[in-house]
């Protein structure tokens, strides 16, 4: 029986897989984006009134830098056994001018990447247990 | 805004290393009273301890002065211990100033010590989906070491730096720290053993990423009034202190976020937090970075190094590596970084680190710096910064 999808964490992505969106905040005031909506700093400007509501991010972003994981991360990172390196992609989102990290999805090799090369959201396995695939939300080549 | 100067009486350290047989209040203790007998300042005359936290012993390690005062005898001084990540020493250096120079206190003792598991640093641990230091391991494996990759990646794309200019830093400070009886490390690696070592976090290299190691330093400081009294008549002198945050919108990625500010609505994405952390201590100080002689940098990793040239104003954006090839930065050359062999040869050890700095700048300023000796040191700089946002940074002089 197919595992029952569940987000890895609740609130920050959307769990459409055709076309997945992170969903962060824009201040009313500042019109600044947040992500995530309400874990990231304000603006100094509008301490008292930027409220934030939730928008989706552009789905589409340019990397900004990349690296590997060649060694296990800490906890509380879910290790299947074996470990399998990652690659790790900062993306640079036009529209908001913000820059947010994601592992790649995998099969990708790193020498294919290079700043400044178009990337588009996707939603990946996280980890599993008997149940559940946990979902995240990753980088792709576009 | 020059701001008032106190005096470096003395300095202590405990090596770096890995000593599973000591806590870090043995080491901490250690690093105290060779500060202490350095100054020639008795403990019983020490008015106030100002004490960086580690996170990671416990609550003894939370509340470090008390911890630090009672292992060397309660003797009623006053106490504040405070926690800044990677920042902390200087937190707390900071303090003491502030101490002093209100006229609370004449002379004060500065301690910072940690003991650390191997590997890689972890979050603490616990189940906490609303913090992003949680998140970043939880979602996406973001390890320390990734962020170094990732600001290195990002050299060789804007500037062409390549591997090899990345390991000729380790290489450098690797020759510094072999002259250094307190650091962890006493070899002198070559490019092709940094080569031959693997890679952590694409393109950097095991022997490129600073490890996690135990250490404690420590410092005893005083006002200029109090120094004269005691016979100092030429202290080392600490100018200038930064303890700034960032201003919005940090538009680098950095630990432990895992997304930037937006700068689509506000602010300048070139001025970055580590430009404005020298530019506080520069203020304070009154100099600019043409004045400095030497400068401790936070070498995380080794191209980490290259950025800092370029932040604190050694030279301009994208120039760090000729400065390196052309030996400005060795010891012997017009400026040396990490004069003591930096993160490189010592490892950090976190509550330590940034006071360890502040000991380096002493001896060098007083010229006690044997076989690392940078000639004729009268103004050196030490930077670094706390994870989630804390500057830290000390300009000395003699």
């Amino acid at each position: 029986m197919a595992k029952i999808r569940v987000p890895a964490v609740d609130g920050m992505f959307t769990m459409d897989f055709d076309n997945p969106r992170l969903i962060g905040g824009r201040g009313v005031t500042s019109q600044s984006y947040y992500f995530p909506k309400d874990l990231s700093g304000g603006d100094p400007r509008c301490v008292n009134d930027d409220e934030r509501v939730e928008v989706y991010l552009s789905s589409h972003a340019k990397i900004w830098s990349y690296t590997s994981a060649g060694y296990p991360p800490a906890l509380p990172y879910q290790i299947t056994e074996p470990f399998e390196p990652f690659l790790i992609c900062a993306a640079q989102l036009e529209e908001e001018n913000m820059v947010i990290c994601g592992q790649m999805m995998s099969g990708i090799d790193i020498n294919d990447l290079e700043v400044g090369l178009d990337v588009k959201l996707a939603l990946d396995v996280l980890y599993s247990d008997d149940d559940h695939d946990y979902i995240v939300w990753k980088w792709d080549l576009a | 805004m020059a701001v008032d100067e106190i005096a470096v009486l003395g300095v202590g350290m405990h090596q770096w290393g890995k000593f599973p047989g000591k806590s870090f209040v043995d080491l901490g203790v250690h690093a105290a009273k060779e500060a202490l007998g350095d100054s020639g300042v008795d403990w019983e005359e020490i008015e106030f301890i100002s004490g960086a936290n580690t996170v990671r012993n416990g609550y003894p390690g939370w509340v470090s002065a008390s911890t630090f005062a009672n292992a060397l005898g309660f003797q009623g001084c006053q106490l504040a211990s405070s926690y800044a990540a990677c920042a902390s020493g200087v937190t707390a250096l900071s303090i003491a100033r502030a101490q002093i120079l209100s006229g609370i206190c004449d002379v004060a003792l500065v301690v910072g010590a940690d003991q650390v598991a191997k590997g890689m640093f972890a979050p603490v641990p616990g189940d906490r989906p609303n913090d992003v230091d949680w998140l970043r391991f939880r979602l996406m494996g973001l390890s320390n070491p990734a962020y170094f990759g990732m600001f290195a990646r990002r050299r060789m794309a804007l500037y062409g730096d390549t591997q090899d200019d990345f390991a000729a830093v380790k290489v450098k400070n690797s020759n510094h720290g072999a002259q250094n009886p307190n650091a962890r490390y006493a070899k002198s690696f070559t490019i092709d053993d940094v080569n031959a070592s693997p890679v952590v976090a694409d393109p950097l290299r095991l022997l490129e990423i600073c490890s996690t190691s135990d250490g404690a330093a420590a410092l005893v400081v005083s006002s200029l009034d109090y120094a004269k009294k005691k016979g100092v008549q030429d202290p080392v002198k600490i100018s200038g202190i930064s303890t700034v945050s960032p201003v919005y919108p940090n538009a680098i990625i950095d630990m432990p976020y895992f997304a930037s500010d937006s700068w689509v609505a506000a602010g300048d994405s070139s001025h970055t937090f580590k430009n404005q952390i020298a530019q506080h201590a520069y203020k304070e100080a009154g100099i600019t970075p043409n004045d400095l002689d030497f400068a401790e940098v936070y070498d995380l990793s080794s191209a980490y190094e290259l950025d800092w040239y370029e932040h604190i104003g050694l030279c301009e954006t994208g120039e760090a590596r000729n400065m390196l090839h052309n030996g400005d930065t060795s010891l012997g050359g017009r400026i040396p970084v990490n004069p003591s062999g930096g993160l490189g040869a010592f490892g950090e050890a976190i509550p330590a680190q940034a006071i360890a700095q502040v000991c380096e700048l002493t001896w060098q300023l007083r010229g006690d710096a044997d076989g690392r000796q940078v000639e004729n040191a009268k103004i050196g700089m030490s930077i670094n910064y706390g994870m989630f946002g804390h500057g830290s940074s000390v300009i000395a002089r003699r």
